[in-house]
């Protein structure tokens, strides 16, 4: 973890958003990851969705396990709080922090030893549950911080710097997140910044369970040939089913679109999402169809990206408990507690 | 050999039940316990029961106690004997000249019984049979036609059963008069054919007071209510999931919103115990009074988040219901072994506040307590119950709650004191008690965010590894724990009738078979200053109640000696002066044993004087 703090200064003609920050007041501080992480890149298009939805920093809770992927909550939104936890144990801490406050954006990063291995529960009963939250997992396929061993999300048959050919089979968590119930899954790549920030505004826009695999390459434990995770294979293979801009009530990001090609999906918040469509048999509302389409092209080695499922009319797990609309961490003796005269007529009913 | 002469006894008396689980024999036999109770007679039933829903046996043993002792006895005057498998076993457990009732429908020969006792045989199967076809109703009246007899054999007033019963099926008239009818055809047959009532009987008395009759799941469940947690999460493990249940139950009744209906609670049953108390350290961490319920293995479970709780400081409240361990151990047994376990859980240098209700009473007020303690030292705060408080109906105190009470939610940094310019350094020690403030995320726009992290930081909360910064921080963690001290609930002491220079102490579920022994005691000569501890950090007074005796018993429910093993270690106390009494079997404790173990102690102490034995 850094403890470089940023310099404060910045070009006073920058752009600022409809609340008045500028880019860098979602910015954090100076990663300490090795130069050219697939992370960094993924924590830089965190900070520009936050940035383009108008969010305000310090009403987002950032929520991590352990691992490389799990220190950059400390990259991205400064002004917000953060919670490094215990190995994949960020979905039952998230899930705990929602309950109590409703009201905030809840944001889980994890990486693929902390979502597919050690939390491999964690993560399906996080999801399972429609607990309402961007849950971001930074794939890279491999243990970085403890020096190259292989993860649950590296493929069979690829080979380790060390050159060691992984038997094991791979853990999808896409196909698995789609079994599980997840009402907002895709897939991205790190080093593609324009599909990738759109789908992180989206998630985050998403009443539900949103979640994101993003292969991440790592530079120093898995960029290389035989890998499955690298930048040139991930490149190679990307198969990308439509790109998204996200509309929220201003001018959209952009509208070059071709007729015939877009799908509009309005959400719940009624922010809509505008779907190029770059398969014309692809469909993002049917979770069945999605499940045959990605295994038919993991089939072929292809790792299909882009917005995969969405139910715009999904619920989350405050309205499968009915809780009250004030946040629970708000609430007092006067809301809470029954009083004296109720106990009373408790010890004469155990009498 | 002399005849035995049957037990003669009025409002003094064991009656053991021996069922098959799962025969629906458990509220039969409450009805029994809770009819004497309206005699005004003080009742302390327990369940013994084994892991298992239907098919194995199961027993309920009801001490009727005029003189209130509410631990159990040991030994059992009348047997219920209903299931035939542990029929061997439950006849020769009766005490000489106590009294074996049984299902005489089916012939047994004689070497099945014993000549010491007196042998009530009442042909319950061929009464159910002749009144009952259904075959589910002849196996439930059949557990009311005995209550019946049993009403005639031992004197009970007929009426009051009844109208427990009428309680009971309230609004259910059709179950409401079968019940009923159900008991006088076990009462009129034993009247009109058996010699009633035996030598033990019930006779109304006034001794039960205004007291509440309660399981201490339950109440700890209620405590946690009136205590304000908000979020519950769980994963089932007997002993404690009646917890759990209870919360539920209680927040249904209690904490919807009037106008809109909705919930003022969250309960999520999680996948494991690691989810749990996951859930509980976000939402506290989010300010949300939160709890768990578990047992032993679902603490060796959390303790990686436990040390997460101690060493970030966040606020959990753990429940735990002891059963006897270690693994998987006597689920359905009680213990006291989980004191060590929980005092230093998790890894590195850890300590944790302990509360150890005596009864469901006190299980209440601790509860609630525990979240003040929770927010106010920003730690775990582990309510120690066990199975024998925790499954049991106990007759105690009614519960109590001050409505002037506002929750102590500790010292939490505002929006306001952060425009005020107040100085937030996350693990700061501003006042010189250990205990730093916080702020809830989403408090300020621009101030008061901070990255919570299970690493090393310095007290603003960045991160460093620096030996120093390190250090500070966790002497500080001292100075915290040195503040719980006096603000746990502290030790209760009384002392002998007579100066003397031996001590007991003891805690948790072992008090009322400690107060009972003392009586015992006191019978045989012995003096005893007796402290009941009710927290760990231990109060100073603790160490000056050893300081003040030669030397010192200390009571407890588990091999190891757990809680004398804390004493000595935290107090740098001479364990030559803690005597050990060690009760382990998973029975719960009696002051029989006590009273044996401490008596035959100090028996052999009394050293005759050379001079004298030589004479």
């Amino acid at each position: 973890m850094t403890y470089i703090a940023k310099p404060k200064f910045h070009h006073p003609g920058l752009k600022k958003n409809e609340l008045g920050y500028t880019h860098r007041d979602y910015e954090g501080k100076i990663s300490t990851l090795c130069a050219g992480c697939g992370h960094d890149s993924i924590t830089a298009s965190i900070i520009e969705a936050c940035y383009e939805l108008s969010i305000e920093p310090h009403r987002v809770a950032k929520i991590s396990g352990i691992g490389c992927s799990s220190k950059t909550p400390d990259y991205f939104l400064g002004n917000s709080h953060g919670f490094n936890s215990v190995h994949g144990r960020m979905p039952s801490v998230l899930t705990g922090a929602n309950l109590a406050n409703r009201d905030l954006i809840y944001l889980g990063v994890s990486g693929d030893g902390d979502s597919a291995s050690i939390g491999f529960g964690q993560f399906a009963h996080s999801i399972r549950r429609a607990v309402n939250m961007t849950y971001i997992v930074e794939n890279n396929g491999v243990y970085g911080l403890t020096k190259g061993q292989f993860s649950a999300t590296a493929d069979r048959g690829s080979k380790s710097k060390k050159g060691v050919t992984n038997t094991d089979n791979a853990i999808d968590l896409v196909a698995i997140a789609l079994q599980l119930g997840a009402t907002f899954v895709a897939r991205s790549f790190s080093g593609d910044k324009t599909q990738l920030v759109p789908l992180i505004a989206a998630a985050i826009r998403h009443k539900g369970a949103s979640f994101i695999d993003v292969i991440s390459p790592c530079i120093a434990f898995n960029n290389h040939a035989g890998s499955t995770k690298s930048f040139d294979y991930v490149r190679e293979h990307n198969d990308a089913v439509n790109r998204l801009d996200v509309l929220v009530g201003r001018e959209p990001i952009s509208v070059d679109y071709a007729p015939g090609t877009v799908q509009v999906v309005e959400q719940h918040d009624g922010s809509r999402l505008a779907l190029r469509k770059l398969d014309a048999d692809y469909d993002p509302h049917d979770r069945l169809g999605a499940q045959t389409f990605l295994q038919k092209h993991a089939a072929k080695g292809q790792i299909v990206t882009g917005l995969l499922y969405v139910d715009p009319d999904a619920e989350d797990l405050h309205t499968h408990l009915d809780t009250v609309e004030t946040p629970l961490n708000t609430m007092d003796e006067q809301a809470l507690c029954p009083g004296s005269a109720v106990l009373d007529k408790i010890n004469a009913s155990l009498r | 050999m002399s005849v035995q002469s049957p037990i003669s006894s009025v409002n003094d008396f064991v009656v053991r039940f021996a069922n098959v689980n799962g025969s629906g024999s458990a509220s039969a036999n409450e009805l029994f316990a809770r009819s004497i109770l309206r005699h005004g007679v003080p009742v302390s039933p327990r369940n013994i029961f084994p892991s298992n829903i239907q098919g194995l046996p199961t027993w309920y043993e009801v001490r009727v106690t005029e003189d209130g002792h509410l631990g159990a006895r040991g030994g059992v005057d009348m047997m219920v004997a209903m299931n035939p498998q542990t029929w061997d076993k439950d006849v020769a457990s009766i005490e000489p000249g106590g009294y074996l009732f049984y299902d005489s429908t089916k012939p047994m020969p004689t070497s099945k019984f014993r000549e010491d006792i007196t042998v009530i045989g009442v042909p319950l199967t061929a009464i159910t049979n002749s009144t009952y076809t259904d075959p589910r109703q002849r196996q439930l009246f059949k557990n009311i036609i005995y209550l019946g007899a049993l009403c005639a054999l031992l004197d009970l007033d007929p009426k009051v059963v009844e109208q427990l019963i009428g309680e009971q099926y309230k609004g259910k008239e059709k179950l409401l008069s079968s019940n009923v009818h159900a008991l006088h055809l076990g009462r009129d047959w034993a009247l009109q054919n058996l010699k009633c009532p035996v030598g033990l009987r019930v006779k109304k008395s006034d001794k039960v007071g205004d007291r509440i009759f309660v399981e201490g799941n339950s109440a700890a469940a209620l405590g946690a209510v009136y205590g304000g947690a908000t979020v519950c999460a769980w994963y089932p493990i007997t002993p404690s999931s009646s917890v759990a249940e209870a919360f539920t139950s209680h927040c249904k009744k209690f904490r919807h919103d009037p106008e809109t209906g909705k919930a003022k609670y969250a309960i999520v049953q999680g996948e494991d115990e690691l989810a749990s108390i996951g859930i509980v350290i976000g939402a506290s961490w989010n300010g949300a009074r939160a709890f768990t319920a578990t047992s032993g293995p679902g603490i060796s479970l959390m303790t990686e988040f436990i040390g997460l709780s101690y060493f970030a400081e966040i606020p959990a409240v753990i429940m735990n219901i002891q059963r006897a361990g270690p693994s998987t151990g006597m689920p359905t047994r009680t213990q006291q072994c989980d004191v060590i376990a929980c005092a230093y859980a998790s890894h590195g240098d850890t300590k944790h506040v302990l509360l150890f209700p005596e009864d469901p009473a006190e299980a209440f007020e601790f509860a609630a307590a525990a979240f003040d303690l929770a927010e106010r030292l920003q730690t775990t705060i582990f309510l120690m119950l066990d199975l024998d408080i925790g499954m049991n109906h106990r007759l105690c105190r009614p519960l109590k709650w001050d409505d002037a009470k506002q929750y102590d939610r500790g010292k939490v940094m505002t929006a306001e004191m952060l425009e005020e310019g107040r100085d937030f350094g996350r693990y700061l020690d501003v006042d010189g008690d250990g205990i730093p403030y916080r702020t809830y995320p989403g408090t300020h726009p621009t101030k008061g965010s901070y990255f919570t992290r299970g690493t090393s930081r310095d007290r603003y909360a960045r991160y460093s590894e620096e030996g120093a910064v390190y250090a500070d921080n966790m002497q500080r963690l001292v100075r915290k724990f040195e503040t719980a001290q006096d603000m746990v609930p502290r030790p209760l002491q009384a002392n002998a009738a007579k100066p003397t220079k031996v001590g007991v102490l003891y805690f948790g579920s072992t008090s009322p078979a400690m107060d009972e022994a003392i009586g015992i005691l006191e019978a045989r000569g012995h003096q005893l200053d007796r402290m009941r501890i009710r927290a760990f950090p231990f109060h100073s007074s603790v160490a000056s109640f050893i300081a003040d005796h030669d030397f010192v018993y200390v009571v407890e429910q588990n091999r190891d000696a757990q809680l004398r093993q804390l004493i000595v270690n935290e107090n740098g106390i001479d364990p030559v002066r803690l005597v050990p009494i060690l009760h382990y079997d998973g029975t719960p404790i009696t002051a029989r044993f006590i009273a044996n173990a401490i008596g035959d102690h100090q028996d052999h102490l009394k050293v005759t004087p050379l001079r004298k034995a030589v004479t």
